[in-house]
């Protein structure tokens, strides 16, 4: 199963790359939350799959899931949504003020000549 | 602190105070206050003579960085009491004639005697330091502060110029100075120049010791300006003639002369050495006596003298360390190189100091230094031009002045070297003499040019800025003082020999000496020497009577490909090149540079797993694959693709939220509970939120939303970092780990310890509570964040 995971977020993290190629800001954001769920998917991943229950203490039951991914990854997921929301309101503005999402076209130019 | 830490403190400190007295006291020159410091100074190190001539030393020593034997020691012996009472004594002078050179009322005096003083207090370390790191600390900040004298006019552009070139020049000998020191004292471990000396045998063995003393003799080439470093000393001419007399005459650049005497000891036994010193020596001397000839400038030709100058002596210093290979010679007469090295050097400080306030004057009370323009000033300035007379007779070696005496000895050195078989000398030894002799006539023909064309022939009144007259008394007492040791030197040599030349030579030669007697014969007979300098007496008098007839050779050699030109092109080009290599890679586009981040870490990665070996898989302890999860692999990883061609920005938003839906699913299959929740509220928002935000979006105008354009490159390089997150990613699992995972002890401790049967809880505000809350702050500050770029439209306002 981490096998074919590792692969799955593979293709995640591929997509979200040429996502932040591109020259959309739009599509640099949605690339950024593609990593971000590669990132989280990868963390639960390499703790291990599927051995033990749920990690909510129960009398019978001795195994359980590595609860600590599961926690580290809660904490990504609220600090990758924070930035996330941030970077989305960012770009809403600059587009309100400047009018374009065309990455090239916010090149700093006038420094850079 | 010894009394001898405080002389050379004592300009330091003397600099704090010039400011005040320059603003409190505006009614008396503050040069007046200056001049008591190398005036008191001068006394002292005089009283020290003493000691020297009694082959005595002196050694102080105050800790400075005890733990790295860093110290400050100060070493007296005849070497740096000679250069002691050089820049004391001709610093005295120097400020007494700049009192009257410099207006009380047009200049910035403060800056002046600050950056003075400075200069003073540096130089003075430099030749009393025996620890190699304080030596080039004061070195450094001669270089500083004459970078701040040459530029003391800095409203002109050519004094600027002429202080960033000194300055570029010279720390970049500096520093490979530096260079050469760390490595001197790592091959002889120690800082100390005196126990350096004293190991000089063992040093010479080492395999760092040719790079070691080419480092060295770079830093000591670049300060005392010598071919092919010298470009720097003409364009120093910019600053107050005071300054050049000080500075660019008598004391920085023979900074380098100093260091090539000091460690003379230290590097001679190598025949490299003597070749280097010697051969830049001669060659420095031709060059800069030939194109002195060429200069229109007064001070343009003495810079040029100066260098030729500073040539001769290093040249002299050359051959005086072949008295270390051939002590059975007789006389001695490598030693008596070095003697004349030494009394040159004496020589030279005198008759160029006062020539240089000779220009100074001419300038001041003139208003130019061309002498196109110039002519005629014997009758209005009889004074200066009995002082230039002396000067540039001593200058041209006429007897009976003091440049006649160590010309002498210096062509008689030279003439010796025929007799030299060591180091390829005996094929190339027969030029130095030809060489010497044809720059000592051209030393002949600038002489008199610096002469002749000031002083006679008409005077052009109309040309001249001001009306001539004869400068004031003030003015005129320096050059007075320098012209009559001049002579006294010329006509007494006798009195330097014991008390100042032979502890001098002693220090340069320390394992020779014993039995040295210098004495300096004013007639030695018909010796070779002797003709040498009639012929140049006679060619040099030719020469320049027929001047107009010869002097196009100088336009043979186009201004193009001369070294001023080639250093200012490089300067050119150093910029122009960075400028154009950070243009290619600078682009400004954001996709270029995570290109750059992109491939530098597939390529770091992917070369490490595969140099390391690391790639493994390993099925063993793999978990079981259900079908629910190959479903939901083959959702995410189509949807995740499907985005890539997706046209417009709303299916794409919404395949992401299908994405984070998916995933949230998979928390689900592999027990994360919590995490479920939270990513389905969270993708959620972030939906909503895109949503909010794009779809409210202004117009984009006449252009339609297309689909993403395919570009071959960007798709390897996210293949190669996807291919690169999976390998990495299965090695890492399937690697042996190298300890179990600390989770037993959570699962174990959650209830018992924490009260809690939800272990992830349990972990996020218990056991790992302060990730809990500075995450809290991330989203309060992203939130304020957000509030702030909403609200506050201040850009606007100002428009």
């Amino acid at each position: 199963m981490e096998i074919l995971m590792a692969i799955v977020i593979g293709i995640l993290f591929t997509c979200a790359t040429y996502l932040m190629l591109s020259k959309s800001i739009l599509r640099i954001i949605i690339g950024t939350g593609l990593l971000s769920h590669g990132a989280h998917l990868l963390i639960l991943t390499m703790g291990g799959l599927k051995r033990g229950a749920v990690p909510i203490l129960t009398d019978k039951i001795q195994d359980y899931v590595d609860p600590l991914p599961q926690a580290l990854i809660l904490t990504a997921i609220v600090i990758s949504f924070g930035v996330t929301a941030f970077f989305l309101v960012l770009a809403y503005r600059t587009y309100q003020e400047i009018g374009t999402d065309d990455m090239d076209q916010l090149r700093g130019t006038k420094h850079n000549e | 602190m010894s009394l001898l830490h405080w002389a050379v403190l004592a300009p330091f400190l003397a600099a704090l105070l010039v400011p005040f007295l320059y603003k409190l006291v505006r009614r008396i020159h503050t040069g007046w206050f200056v001049l008591f410091i190398p005036i008191i100074l001068f006394t002292y190190f005089f009283t020290l003579i003493d000691t020297t001539r009694k082959g005595s030393t002196i050694i102080e020593s105050v800790p400075w960085i005890p733990s790295l034997h860093i110290n400050v020691s100060l070493y007296v012996d005849g070497l740096s009491l000679l250069f002691a009472l050089l820049i004391t004594g001709i610093g005295a002078l120097v400020i007494l004639y700049s009192i009257f050179y410099l207006s009380n009322k047009k200049e910035s005096l403060h800056n002046f005697y600050v950056y003075l003083l400075l200069f003073m207090g540096a130089m003075l370390g430099v030749v009393l330091s025996d620890n190699l790191i304080v030596l080039y600390t004061f070195w450094e900040l001669t270089s500083l502060s004459s970078f701040l004298l040459i530029g003391y006019w800095h409203h002109r552009e050519r004094s600027r110029y002429g202080a960033q070139k000194s300055l570029l020049i010279t720390v970049f000998g500096g520093l490979a100075m530096f260079g050469g020191f760390v490595l001197l004292s790592y091959i002889g471990s120690t800082f100390s120049i005196r126990e350096l000396i004293m190991d000089s045998g063992q040093l010479f063995e080492h395999p760092l010791f040719i790079p070691t003393m080419l480092l060295i003799l770079l830093g000591a080439f670049t300060k005392s300006a010598q071919f092919p470093f010298h470009i720097w000393l003409p364009d120093a001419m910019e600053a107050p003639t005071p300054v050049s007399a000080y500075l660019h005459s008598a004391t920085m650049v023979k900074a380098g002369i100093y260091l090539v005497a000091r460690l003379s000891p230290v590097f001679a036994f190598s025949g490299t050495w003597l070749w280097l010193v010697s051969l830049f020596g001669i060659i420095t001397l031709l060059w800069g006596s030939f194109f002195a000839v060429k200069q229109t400038d007064l001070k343009g030709i003495l810079a040029y003298s100066t260098i030729s100058q500073l040539g001769l002596i290093m040249s002299l210093l050359g051959v005086g360390a072949a008295a270390l290979h051939y002590e059975e010679l007789d006389d001695n007469l490598y030693l008596a190189a070095t003697v004349a090295a030494v009394f040159h050097l004496i020589n030279h400080a005198t008759f160029k100091g006062s020539l240089f306030m000779v220009a100074g004057i001419v300038d001041h009370e003139t208003g130019t230094r061309d002498i196109r323009k110039l002519g005629g000033l014997m009758q209005v300035m009889p004074i200066t031009f009995t002082v230039a007379v002396i000067g540039t007779f001593s200058m041209a070696g006429v007897p009976p002045f003091n440049g006649f005496l160590s010309k002498e000895m210096f062509l008689a050195s030279m003439v010796h070297v025929l007799e030299l078989d060591i180091v390829n000398f005996t094929t190339w030894g027969a030029l130095f003499p030809v060489i010497a002799w044809i720059a000592s006539v051209f030393t002949f023909i600038y002489s008199m040019i610096i002469l002749f064309k000031t002083f006679t022939g008409s005077l052009q009144s109309e040309k001249l800025p001001k009306q001539p007259h004869e400068a004031p008394i003030g003015m005129l007492i320096s050059p007075i003082i320098l012209a009559s040791l001049v002579i006294v030197f010329g006509l007494f040599p006798n009195l330097l020999s014991t008390s100042i030349i032979e502890p001098a030579t002693a220090a340069i030669q320390p394992t020779l000496t014993n039995d040295l007697h210098v004495h300096i014969g004013f007639w030695h007979g018909f010796k070779p020497e002797f003709w040498m300098t009639v012929g140049i007496i006679v060619f040099g008098t030719m020469l320049f009577i027929t001047l107009k007839r010869w002097w196009r050779i100088y336009s043979i050699v186009p201004e193009q490909i001369s070294l001023n030109n080639l250093y200012d092109q490089s300067l050119n080009m150093i910029e122009v090149i960075s400028l154009k290599l950070t243009k290619i890679f600078m682009t400004g586009y954001i996709r270029n540079y995570l290109i750059y981040i992109f491939i530098f870490f597939i390529a770091a990665l992917l070369s490490t797993l595969f140099q390391k070996n690391a790639f493994t898989i390993d099925l063993d302890h793999v978990a079981p694959i259900g079908l629910y999860e190959v479903i939901l692999a083959v959702i995410i990883a189509s949807v995740s693709i499907v985005i890539l061609f997706a046209k417009s920005r709303l299916t794409s938003i919404i395949l992401l939220g299908a994405v984070g839906y998916t995933v949230s699913l998979f928390f689900v299959l592999f027990r994360a509970p919590d995490l479920a929740l939270t990513q389905l509220i969270i993708e959620t928002i972030s939906v909503a939120l895109f949503l909010l935000c794009f779809y409210r979006l202004p117009k984009l105008g006449n252009r339609k939303e297309e689909r993403m354009a395919f570009r071959w490159n960007n798709a390897l390089i996210s293949i190669g970092v996807g291919i690169t997150v999976t390998l990495i990613a299965i090695s890492a699992f399937s690697s042996n780990k190298p300890f179990p995972p600390i989770s037993s002890y959570y699962i174990e401790n959650a209830y018992k310890e924490a009260g809690g049967k939800n272990i992830v809880n349990v972990i996020l505000v218990d056991f790992r509570g302060l990730d809990t809350m500075f995450e809290i702050t991330v989203l309060g500050i992203a939130a304020l964040g957000i509030f702030g770029m909403i609200k506050l439209r201040t850009g606007r306002k100002s428009e």
